[in-house]
């Protein structure tokens, strides 16, 4: 057995998972670190009611199942994903170990289910990955299009695709190679496990137990050190959307929609302008009413930019970006994320303290982009995860009105119309009451 | 208005309390199309008995369209000079005219002070149909008549209530179809977050067009709505389309009020 997987292989696999692992938790915390340049927001109430949303629709993906068909694929991949990882804890141990199918002998019959169970869902997977390649390449939906969907967003999607058709076809290659090994009862390769899908690549693959060995075995790393690979190019992908769907919808709004918070800040101004007497509820210091820039919004909305996988459902469903208009919500989860993600890159490069002359408002997203929207909330209802793009907006808003006072001019009448007579219109609120005459 | 409709200071100083407040709204106050809308569920509520009042000239504004163009400051004034107002009349359940009124004093008034039972037009109409107080004796209008509904989103998606305003339609003897966009996919009239008080953003088309394109495909004989800037946007659109003479855009309050025979 150790010939044929010496020492020094289970010491190349030891520190290859250690250097992946490791890689991944860094980058991991610098996004966390990042999600937390963020103001502060106490969302530490109603722990069951948030569980429960994280179950329904993080872990139980209920909302995906407004779109059936990609709902369905999504669900390949969804349940592929988490299950054939179940096998990374078998090869993990292999790896480490030098054994091979560590658990076959403690699981019986058991094990052959879960092998060919594993099998069927890579098929699954790798028929979803088909169909949503040609989705965004072939039959170019238009939900995938729009001014954010730039070069890189494309390809980060295509990446992913090709990488998990990678994966699982070198899954089902080490299968295939596995059964015939076992099959020739070649030494090592003990009888585990069934093979209902990769029995059909089989013919395809060479009879000589050297070549079906090197086959195995490379394909076994291959798949490994993917993964390995794979891990550490979620954190620069939309594809974090597999950790951050669970944070973002636990920590997801419990208010009916229709609500904007009240800022405590101005709460706390207001009262002292019409009771002197009035002693403020003690609150951050606001630095600037609204936002300008990315650590001008809460935790909440950053954590939000990374979560968001660029789906665009809330795009397809938004008046303003359907009749044409730039505001794209989808645009704004991104540019949050790219603005705090540089950020984030400036403080590791230049230090906590380094500001660049670039904020979110303007460099990033447009005034024209945010006097667009409705706040009809099509977005926040179209968004499989919960995530809230509106709240970005109207913190953006707020601080061009309150900081800027740069509304549009006829803002700016209705403004005053309601300062001066109490309606945003320019009646005279004596009359308020003449339609009872 | 054939009846007196009284305001609180009077209601006060004859010593009674009113059942519930009818929060009318800038628009239903001052915009003509509106007023009618006003004026039918004033009608409805004198019809069913039930004792209401209105604030008349020391309502103010909720707020909504200021806090959602950003200026937080000055919705926070007239939210709390209007809790300040109901809470000494005592006010404990209100109905609004306007989704927008109705968002605002439900949601956002509480957390500043102000706690009341708020409820939408349509949902009060819905309950005294439910009650048997209001029976559609006038139907044979609506007989046949093809009636599309535009969900206002923030009485949908703000607040969940989609099933009363189709309640009522259903008590007519009208045909009820749907548009693509209805419910929790309902598409905005393009007036919401402070749009009404500005020109849009340019673009292909404006909202409006499109959601007015959306109905008239259906080919209905009335555009029903719950919302004085949704009358206003679909109005438009259908004056857009010159099919204001075979298209009505009507309110539900005054679908109701027609089909009770009070107007």
């Amino acid at each position: 057995m150790q010939i044929r997987c010496p020492m020094i292989l289970q010491f190349l696999f030891l520190v290859l998972l250690i250097a992946a692992a490791g890689l991944f938790a860094k980058n991991i915390s610098k996004i966390r670190r990042n999600i937390l340049l963020g103001r502060d927001l106490d969302l530490s109430d109603q722990k069951g009611l948030r569980w429960m949303n994280l179950l329904k629709i993080a872990l139980g993906q209920s909302k995906m199942a407004a779109k059936p068909i990609p709902f369905l694929l999504h669900l390949c991949l969804y349940v592929g994903f988490v299950i054939i990882n179940i096998e990374l804890i078998e090869i993990v141990i292999d790896g480490l170990a030098g054994t091979h199918r560590v658990f076959a002998p403690m699981m019986g019959s058991l094990y052959n289910f879960l092998i060919a169970s594993f099998e069927w869902l890579a098929f699954l997977v790798l028929l979803a990955c088909v169909v949503f390649l040609s989705r965004r390449n072939l039959i170019k939906l238009k939900r995938f299009t729009g001014t954010e969907m730039t070069k890189w967003p494309k390809s980060d999607a295509n990446y992913i695709l090709v990488i998990e058709i990678l994966l699982m076809t070198a899954f089902l290659t080490m299968n295939a190679a596995d059964a015939k090994l076992q099959f020739a009862n070649v030494e090592h390769y003990i009888k585990a496990g069934s093979f209902p899908v990769s029995a059909f690549l089989q013919n395809i693959l060479p009879n000589d137990a050297a070549s079906l060995i090197a086959i195995e075995r490379t394909c076994w790393w291959f798949h490994i050190i993917g993964i390995f690979a794979f891990l550490n190019y979620v954190p620069y992908s939309k594809h974090l959307h597999i950790l951050f769907a669970f944070p973002a919808s636990y920590y997801g709004s419990l208010h009916a929609k229709g609500k904007i918070n009240n800022m405590q800040s101005v709460s706390n101004e207001v009262k002292a302008m019409l009771d002197p007497t009035f002693v403020p509820v003690q609150t951050e210091s606001p630095g600037r009413f609204g936002a300008k820039d990315a650590t001008d919004l809460n935790w909440k909305n950053l954590l939000d930019s990374y979560a968001c996988t660029e789906c665009g459902r809330c795009t397809s469903m938004c008046p303003a970006n359907q009749t044409g208009k730039l505001l794209s919500p989808r645009k704004i989860m991104m540019d949050t994320r790219d603005r705090i993600t540089e950020i984030g890159k400036n403080i590791d490069l230049h230090g906590k303290d380094f500001k660049d002359d670039k904020s979110l408002l303007d460099q990033y997203v447009s005034r024209e982009e945010l006097w667009a929207c409705t706040t009809c909330n099509a977005c926040t209802e179209a968004c499989p995860i919960n995530l809230d793009p509106l709240s970005i907006i109207i913190e953006l808003r707020r601080y061009l009105v309150m900081e800027e006072s740069a509304a549009t001019a006829s803002l700016n009448t209705m403004q005053s119309n309601i300062e001066t007579n109490g309606t945003p219109w320019k009646f005279a609120n004596s009359e308020r009451a003449n339609w009872t005459n | 208005m054939e009846f007196k409709v009284p305001t609180m200071a009077q209601m006060i100083a004859d010593g009674e309390t009113p059942e519930i407040l009818f929060w009318v709204g800038c628009a239903g106050s001052f915009d003509e199309r509106a007023q009618k809308i006003t004026k039918d569920i004033s009608k409805i509520l004198h019809h069913v008995g039930l004792k209401f009042a209105i604030l008349g000239t020391e309502e103010s504004c909720t707020g909504d369209p200021a806090k959602r163009a950003g200026n937080e400051f000055l919705f926070q004034m007239q939210a709390m000079a209007n809790i300040e107002l109901l809470n000494a009349y005592d006010i404990k359940k209100i109905v609004t005219g306007c989704p927008h009124c109705f968002n605002t004093i439900k949601n956002e008034y509480p957390e500043l002070g102000g706690n009341y039972e708020v409820i939408h037009h349509t949902q009060l109409i819905q309950g005294l149909i439910d009650e048997g107080k209001l029976k559609a004796s006038n139907g044979e209008f609506f007989k046949g008549k093809k009636i599309t509904y535009h969900d206002p989103c923030y009485l949908g998606r703000a607040n969940g209530v989609y099933e009363a305003p189709r309640e009522i339609l259903q008590q007519l003897d009208a045909d009820l179809v749907e548009m693509k966009r209805c419910k929790t996919n309902g598409l905005c009239c393009g007036a919401g977050g402070a749009q009404m008080f500005k020109e849009p953003e340019k673009g292909d088309k404006d909202i409006n067009i499109e959601r007015v394109e959306e109905a008239l495909s259906l080919s209905p004989n009335i555009i029903a709505a719950g919302c004085p800037f949704c009358m206003t946007m679909l109005s438009d659109g259908v004056k857009h389309f010159e099919k204001e003479n075979e298209v009505q855009v009507l309110d539900l309050a005054e679908i109701t009020a027609k089909a009770n025979g009070l107007s």
